[in-house]
């Protein structure tokens, strides 16, 4: 009779799942179907195309000097959004590496702080922490831009941190720029040979404590080997590198004075904002991880390998780190991932990330909203299940095995 | 072979006093401050000692030049009044054109007193203020009533603040008096009852066994078309207050508003995500995955514009949304999202023996959600949750980049005005703003803690 | 006993105690904060004894004895472990610690090294052995202890009563003059605890000198020359197994034994 087949479906657990599923599924496709429906009636209605052909038009807008205008040689008039959309990625992952950089040094050294026994320094460390993570990022990075930045000279004066070689104003941070010749491919090559040198070093200091007992140092004659082979080369080679210094005139017509443009390299003080706000941030949160890892290594581990002879050098080394570093590499890849989304309220301030100069700038001349959303979102979706991928990965890897 | 050793004790030995290394405030200070400072033993140890007093005497330095320099400025050497409404020029050195002396470097309070109005509550009209002061008031003793352990009917309350208080406050803060006529909202009623009626019948068997199984279905509707419309209706009253739209609202307000509904709202639909997740049904598995890590994967700003860019373009044309809306419904969805791994943790953290039990008692599989594994799952997370809404709280200053006016973007505006401009404008107004900011994320934290430590004293391992 | 019966005088001459001096703790005294926690222990271990000290919880037993390798420093007295007195010398506290075994309470095993790792550690890293000595002696060892088998494990693969005797083989490698037991059996299932006891007992039969906090009594009459009563920090009464079972003198002892070996 139809009265059970329609209650069996609902209420038979073999077949509950599968008529839930479809339902949903059902459900879902006229959702979807509805949505569709209106955004194009509503693209029709306002005169809108959908279609990536945008991309090759020529971007009609200035973008600040930075490591994305560089390297994709960006000429207004001339560079297509193409073009854009590639210097907001490079200019995003610029400001996230450095930002890596600097926070886990910075999160490192604070979180080992905050175990010290010192009451000064652990103090000091706290404060840090408190006061750095229970206050918005948004206002740290106003504060460092609007506040801090510009108070800088104008443009016309400027300081010197190393007279000559290293000026800052407010129109930015110069530094003197390489400028590699011919013969600096050199270098280059005889830096990775040192460091393959390094390894296969380090694999024979390994066989011979396994053979004879005996350690090696191995750290300070990598140091060595990369330090000195690199350097030999390079002077044999000519020391072709060239340095380009910043360029300051005192003197001439007014409004020529100043560092000129094309001398030395530049940081541009959005970038300095948005690198100082990011990596004080995030080592705030950063030093807490490193706290948690560190603690949750149990006291007794430490009590047993002091007990079999083992130094606090060596304890640290072998037992300690190792087994801290498995509790605190997932929740840090996590605030890298967390820092590399953040570098997008650099908009806030049009330092040209990707949010800045492709969903800001040249949406607004543009104007294809659903295209450009979905291109910009695709970066960083991409980053973060990379990272996700990543964290599986390494948790995979270094299980501690159980029964 | 030597002779076997045997001892008594007879009299018990003193109970000494400790050295002062040991106890005390010289004991303290020894542990705390001097100990890593004074091995001496060998040369390694020599230069740890070293470098920790150099380094001691360094942060100590650094601490006090910072606290004095920031309590010179907020408070010993500020300018706080105004008398003769000078506006910026009270705030200016003999050589810019005021009265200070060279070289002077402090808050300019009036300023922040000037601009307070605008910072807590934006454009709000004045003499309908009582009407957000209220709201606060309401707010803030339902919170402590749920939060203090000793009140009683702390549930009660707690259900309170989640259902009634939202509409009391909108009403409050909008004015109520919607648009709404009482006929189409008498009319679903009506209708919604009858449902319910059906429902009933059919439950107790006079309309055939087919209804009897689907009655369930007539109940859920039935009350879901009261409730929203009895909601509806009561927004339409006409309380005789002035209406205020949203555009007038900013400020602290708008962060608290978007916070709160943010956090609220992400609440119940985090958990269905999380149930969701964890599903068996492989479909509604891998939508709530695919629905957790797009918006856990992307920047809150980037949710916020596609918010406001184009959510006009997937809804019916003509169908209009207000600004704050679009920027709370992005909210919402990004925060469920983060709400939902949250939850998922507690749930992953309850035995499994609790699952069995349940359903060895012949629970459905809501009721056992509902009354044993969500108030467990839930209470283990408490830190968690209120780490979230920290964040989220935080996350507010993003909506002034798309348009709306929070406690962040007033002060950005307050910059702005050339009456006031001078030197230490914008420290001090951000000075002001992060104050607020701190105290209240300073203290949902330390709450977060304590919850953490009193949950775990109670956990029985 | 069985092994005596066995070998005659070889045995009962390995279980000799010399005239050797091993410890000798004198005045020591230890506060944590304004807590007095070891008041006036005098007490002197020759080489080839084993000690059981029993007591109380909080009586200080464990403390006692994680002051004779530095896990805890005592602010009064002095403590010398053969021959070298134990002071903030990080030299003296590294030559007590290689002459000096420690198996804890909760087994302590590094869970991210296996089993033959755990044991080879100290030796190739602070006696500079090559891998393959450490491992050989290792492997000694881990027969000694009876799973010679478990070797390749982690140990969050091992049972309760296996990971101690692993424990236990971990610091036997570093070849010790003395073992510290700290309360070994109290986290083990009932059905473990024989397994590392007659492991124990076979230590103390090939004459290894030890020190053992534990409150497994049949273990001190098979085996100890000596058990030491311990209350509220400091030492009540010392004697041979027999006396100490059957005529305690001190009612406090008497009140301990009372609660301990009645059930």
């Amino acid at each position: 009779m139809q009265n059970s087949t329609l209650t069996s479906l609902i209420y038979d657990a073999r077949y509950r799942g599968y008529f839930f599923q479809v339902l949903i599924l059902f459900l879902l496709a006229f959702g979807m179907w509805w949505l569709v429906d209106n955004t194009v009636t509503n693209l029709a209605d306002r005169g809108k195309s959908v279609g990536f052909g945008f991309l090759t038009a020529a971007a009609g807008f200035q973008i600040s000097d930075t490591l994305g205008t560089w390297v994709m040689d960006y000429n207004v008039g001339d560079s297509t959004y193409l073009d854009v959309y590639f210097i907001g990625i490079i200019n995003t992952f610029l400001v996230a590496i450095l930002g890596i950089i600097g926070a886990t040094f910075i999160g490192f050294s604070v979180g080992i702080m905050r175990l010290s026994r010192n009451f000064v320094v652990r103090s000091f460390a706290t404060v840090y922490i408190e006061l750095l993570r229970n206050i918005p990022l948004l206002l740290q990075l106003f504060f460092w831009y609007f506040a801090v930045l510009r108070a800088l000279p104008s443009k016309r004066e400027k300081i010197d941190i190393i007279p000559d070689v290293i000026g800052v104003n407010i129109t930015g941070l110069y530094l003197p720029a390489p400028l590699p010749h011919s013969g600096f491919i050199y270098s280059v090559i005889a830096f990775v040979v040192a460091v393959g040198i390094t390894l296969a070093m380090k694999r024979w200091a390994e066989n011979r404590q396994a053979e004879t007992g005996q350690r090696f140092p191995v750290l300070w004659t990598s140091v060595a080997v990369i330090a000195g082979f690199t350097l030999i080369t390079f002077l044999a080679t000519g020391s072709p590198l060239e340095w380009t210094f910043p360029e300051f005139k005192i003197d001439g017509p007014i409004l020529r004075r100043g560092f000129q443009s094309g001398s030395g390299m530049v940081l541009v003080p959005e970038m300095m904002a948005v690198w100082l706000a990011l990596t004080l941030y995030t080592a705030a949160f950063i030093a807490e991880i490193v706290r948690a890892g560190i603690l949750a290594i149990a006291k007794g581990q430490t009590e047993a390998a002091y007990s079999i002879g083992m130094r606090p050098g060596m304890t640290l080394r072998l037992i300690i780190i190792p087994q801290a570093l498995r509790v605190i590499i997932p929740p840090l890849t996590s605030q890298y991932l967390n820092l590399t989304k953040n570098s997008s309220l650099a908009v806030a301030i049009a330092y040209p990330e990707l949010v800045s100069v492709f969903a800001g700038t040249a949406l607004n001349q543009v104007g294809k909203e659903i295209e450009m959303i979905f291109m910009m979102m695709m970066v960083y979706l991409t980053f973060s299940l990379l990272t996700a991928a990543f964290m599986n990965w390494f948790n995979s890897r270094v299980k501690l095995v159980e029964r | 072979m030597t002779k076997p050793h045997k001892f008594i004790r007879t009299e018990d030995a003193p109970l000494l006093p400790p050295p002062a290394t040991e106890a005390g405030i010289t004991g303290w200070l020894w542990q705390n401050i001097f100990a890593s400072m004074a091995d001496f033993h060998s040369p390694m140890a020599a230069l740890r000692s070293l470098f920790m007093i150099f380094f001691t005497l360094l942060l100590v330095y650094v601490f006090v030049d910072q606290t004095y320099g920031l309590l010179d400025f907020a408070i010993f050497s500020a300018v706080f009044t105004d008398p003769e409404t000078l506006k910026r020029e009270a705030c200016w050195t003999v050589a810019q054109g005021g009265s200070l002396p060279e070289g002077w470097h402090a808050a300019c309070w009036p300023f922040v007193w000037a601009k307070q109005k605008f910072a807590l509550f934006g454009p709000y009209p004045e003499e309908s203020l009582w009407r957000v002061y209220v709201s606060l008031f309401l707010g803030a003793i339902g919170l402590a009533w749920v939060l203090l352990e000793r009140m009683p009917y702390r549930k009660h309350v707690g259900v309170l603040m989640l259902t009634a208080y939202p509409l009391i406050t909108f009403i409050l803060l909008t004015g109520g008096n919607s648009d709404t006529s009482f006929g189409s909202v008498g009319i679903w009623i009506i209708t919604g009852l009858a449902l319910i009626s059906i429902g009933r019948m059919a439950q107790a068997g006079h309309l055939g066994s087919l209804l009897n199984d689907l009655s369930g279905i007539f109940g859920v509707l039935g009350w879901s078309i009261v409730i929203l419309n009895a909601i509806r209706g009561i927004v339409a009253i006409d309380f005789n207050l002035q209406p205020v739209g949203t555009g007038d609202w900013g400020g602290l307000l708008i962060t608290l508003v978007v916070a709160v509904t943010g956090i609220v709202a992400s609440l119940p639909l985090g958990i269905v995500l999380a149930l969701g997740r964890r599903s068996n049904m492989p479909v509604i598995s891998i939508l709530c995955t695919i629905f957790i890590e797009f918006w856990r994967g992307v920047p809150l700003i980037t949710v916020l514009f596609m918010a406001s860019v184009m959510l006009p373009l997937f809804l019916p044309a003509g169908v209009n949304f207000d600004n704050l809306l679009r920027a709370l419904i992005g909210v919402m969805l990004f925060s469920a999202a983060y709400m939902a791994e949250v939850v998922r943790g507690g749930l992953q953290a309850i035995d499994k023996g609790q699952y069995e039990g349940a359903q060895a008692m012949g629970l459905s599989y809501w009721q056992m959600m509902r009354l044993i594994i969500l108030p467990q799952a839930l209470t283990h997370v408490i830190p968690g949750i209120v780490n979230t809404f920290i964040g989220l709280f935080k996350d507010t200053t993003l909506v002034s980049i798309v348009g709306i006016f929070d406690l962040l973007g007033a002060g950005q505006s307050a910059i702005a005005d050339a009456a006031w401009s001078t030197p230490v404008q914008a420290i001090t107004i951000y000075l002001y703003i992060g104050g607020i900011f701190f105290i209240f994320c300073f203290g949902m934290s330390r709450y977060s803690i304590y919850m953490e430590n009193k949950l775990s004293k109670s956990r029985s391992h | 006993m069985a092994s005596n019966s066995e070998n005659g005088t070889a045995a009962a001459s390995k279980m000799q105690v010399t005239d050797d001096v091993m410890i000798s703790m004198e005045k020591v005294n230890k506060w944590y904060g304004n807590f007095h926690v070891l008041r006036d222990i005098n007490l002197t271990v020759n080489k080839g004894e084993r000690i059981v000290i029993c007591g109380p919880s909080g009586s200080g037993k464990s403390t006692l004895i994680r002051c004779l390798n530095r896990l805890e420093e005592h602010q009064a007295g002095t403590i010398t472990v053969q021959g070298i007195t134990l002071n903030n010398d990080l030299k003296n506290i590294d030559e007590i610690r290689r002459e000096v075994g420690m198996v804890f309470q909760h087994f302590n095993l590094f869970p991210h090294l296996t089993i033959l790792e755990n044991c080879t550690l100290a030796p190739i890293w602070v006696r500079r052995m090559p891998k393959a000595e450490a491992e050989e002696i290792a492997m000694q060892y881990l027969e000694r202890v009876k799973i010679p088998e478990q070797a390749h494990k982690y140990p969050g693969q091992l049972s309760g009563g296996q990971q101690q005797r692993v424990a236990i083989a971990r610091s036997l490698c570093m070849e010790p003059q003395l073992m510290l037991f700290d309360e070994p059996t109290s986290a083990l299932d009932p059905e473990m605890i024989k397994e590392v006891l007659d492991t124990m007992v076979s230590l103390a039969e090939d004459g290894m000198s030890m020190i053992c906090v534990t409150h497994e009594m049949g273990f001190a009459r098979k085996v100890a020359n000596r058990v030491i009563f311990m209350d509220e920090g400091q030492i009540i009464e010392e004697k041979e197994p027999e006396e100490f079972f059957n005529n305690p003198e001190n009612e406090r002892t008497q009140l301990f034994l009372s609660q301990i070996l009645d059930h």
